[in-house]
């Protein structure tokens, strides 16, 4: 199998804490700016080093240009631009595409920049005209008139399906969201700090059935930047670089009504190839870092990705302590569901997780061990899946 | 909503006919569309469903999904698995939430919206 050979590293990352509310100066553009600003200080390296761009739609402007409108805001020149548009796995697989770039020699330096924050409102009203329900989109048209609208029905579909097939008990489901809570505490950044045991889960409204309220992401606001360069100039970063040494992506669907599988989905040809790439076995990873938008997608992660068999993950989250001080650290961050989930950047924060304990920066909920990360995004209605593997070196 | 494509689905909705695709190869496909998911064949014949399906899985949906649907909560959205192969999304009606069990036997039944539009919702086979 071909692939990535390594030759490109994760030197710095900058992140926004979530908020509820947007109540910052950056919005927009000088979002952009100041993430890539923190993003590069951490790096050691300066704004002309940047010679690519990762970034997902523009919230505004039409959600056009967006690399014309980044390069001339922040003045670089860009050898290598992509507009990533994959959901939740939008961070992940920017990364990804800033590694393939750099080892093909496109450009050396590249700055992947996820935000949510919103632009001012433009007081003369437009912008974006694309809506899921236009004339045209299936969704809109086969999804949609049923109350099928959202994610949170999707992941519900899922839930059942897999609890009909496997086995599953709302408490299993719920210890994925108590033990991230728990690491959560120890992450000044969290939004979601309060503790909670599996009867809070369970007690909070069910949204639809089976999900409750605390086992779905909230919405937030926050931005995350990547700064991903070469082996070269890696060597000068201010921190141990982490290396890039397996991807994975594997997108089968939008609409959930047409995942091949609900039980078996495209996470798994996803993980399965950045691990081959990697050449790294399960047991070799020291933190998982899972995307979170519920519990349910937790569990099919964990067993898609390999860390257990098929049915098993209901089993394996009672046997494990997900925490930073348990036997199978995931999430340390406290995942999105306590973190917080600042739209496209939520899934970054899975990546800027996986550098501060790869770099030993982790504080409280540093681990004591951390050389290789196993990083999953997931997009859409389980839709868009990207796996990397890190190594830090 | 419906293109010059889907426009036969709905006017088999409207006549309360359940209308699917099938292409030269025979691979059956839903949700209408101008090319095979099986094959890209663009050689497509119309033919009628049995209406007949299991369901595949379900949630209650408590809360709206969407403004549009504040009136009827709480409601059945459902995966229905047609005899023929293809899953649908749609909806439960005719069948208490409490009661909804995967793998059950399902039929078709059609619900007139507004005059274009007639949806085809699910109930419980046999009722
Ligand atoms: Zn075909």
């Amino acid at each position: 199998m071909g692939g990535l050979r390594g030759e490109a590293a994760i030197v710095g990352i900058a992140e926004f804490a979530p908020v509820r509310r947007p109540d910052r100066t950056w919005m927009g553009l000088e979002a952009y700016a100041e993430l890539a600003r923190l993003a590069l200080d951490d790096a050691g390296f300066s704004h002309d080093d940047v010679d690519g761009l990762m970034t997902g739609h523009l919230a505004d402007s039409g959600g056009l240009f967006a690399p014309g409108h980044l390069t001339e805001y922040l003045g670089i020149a860009s050898h290598f631009s992509e507009v990533v548009d994959l959901g939740g796995a939008t961070g992940a697989g920017a990364v990804l595409r800033a590694a393939i770039a750099i080892e093909m020699g496109l450009c050396e330096t590249a700055l992947c920049i996820v935000h949510t924050l919103p632009r001012p409102k433009n007081p003369k009203g437009g912008g974006p005209t694309f809506r899921m329900g236009a004339w045209g989109s299936p969704m809109g048209e086969f999804d949609y008139p049923f109350g099928a609208i959202g994610q949170n029905y999707a992941y519900a579909l899922i839930a059942n399906r897999y609890a009909y097939e496997f086995g599953l008990t709302d408490e299993q489901r719920a210890k994925v969201a108590v033990d991230q809570r728990k690491n959560a505490m120890a992450n000044p950044k969290a939004v979601f700090r309060d503790p909670i045991d599996i009867d809070d889960v369970l007690n909070s409204p069910v949204i639809v059935d089976p999900l409750h309220m605390l086992e779905i992401v909230m919405p937030c606001f926050g931005g995350a930047a990547v700064v991903v360069t070469s082996k070269e100039k890696a060597k000068r970063a201010k921190h141990r670089p982490a290396y890039i040494i397996g991807g994975g992506e594997n997108t089968t669907h939008l609409s959930v009504t047409y995942d091949p599988s609900f039980t078996e989905t495209p996470i798994k040809a996803a993980a399965d190839r950045a691990f081959e790439m990697a050449g790294v076995k399960r047991s070799d990873i020291d933190l998982a870092s899972l995307y979170d938008c519920y519990t349910i997608t937790v569990l099919l992660t964990l067993e898609d990705t390999g860390f257990c068999g098929k049915g098993e993950a209901g089993k394996f989250v009672e046997e494990h302590d997900l925490t930073y001080r348990g036997d199978f650290p995931m999430n340390t961050h406290g995942g999105q569901l306590s973190f917080g989930q600042a739209g496209m950047a939520g899934g970054m924060s899975h990546i800027t997780e996986a550098y501060l304990q790869l770099t030993g920066r982790a504080g409280e909920r540093q681990l004591r061990r951390c050389d290789t990360v196993f990083v999953h995004g997931n997009g859409g209605l389980m839709s868009e899946q990207v796996s990397l593997v890190l190594r830090g070196e | 909503m419906p293109t010059p494509i889907t426009q036969p689905f709905w006017d088999g909705t409207r006549q309360h006919r359940l209308l699917l695709q099938r292409c030269e190869a025979g691979h059956m496909i839903f949700y209408p569309r101008s090319h095979c998911p099986g094959c890209l064949s663009n050689r497509l014949e119309w033919v009628e469903a049995s209406g007949k399906g299991t369901l595949y899985s379900y949630t209650v949906a408590r809360r709206p999904t969407s403004p549009d649907f504040e009136h009827d909560v709480p409601f059945v959205i459902a995966v229905v698995e047609l005899d023929e192969g293809p899953r649908m999304t749609s909806r439960l009606v005719e069948v208490d939430p409490d009661a909804v069990r995967i793998g059950m036997r399902l039929e078709v039944v059609f619900d007139d919206v507004t005059e274009e539009i007639t949806l085809p919702y699910f109930r419980p086979a046999g009722t």
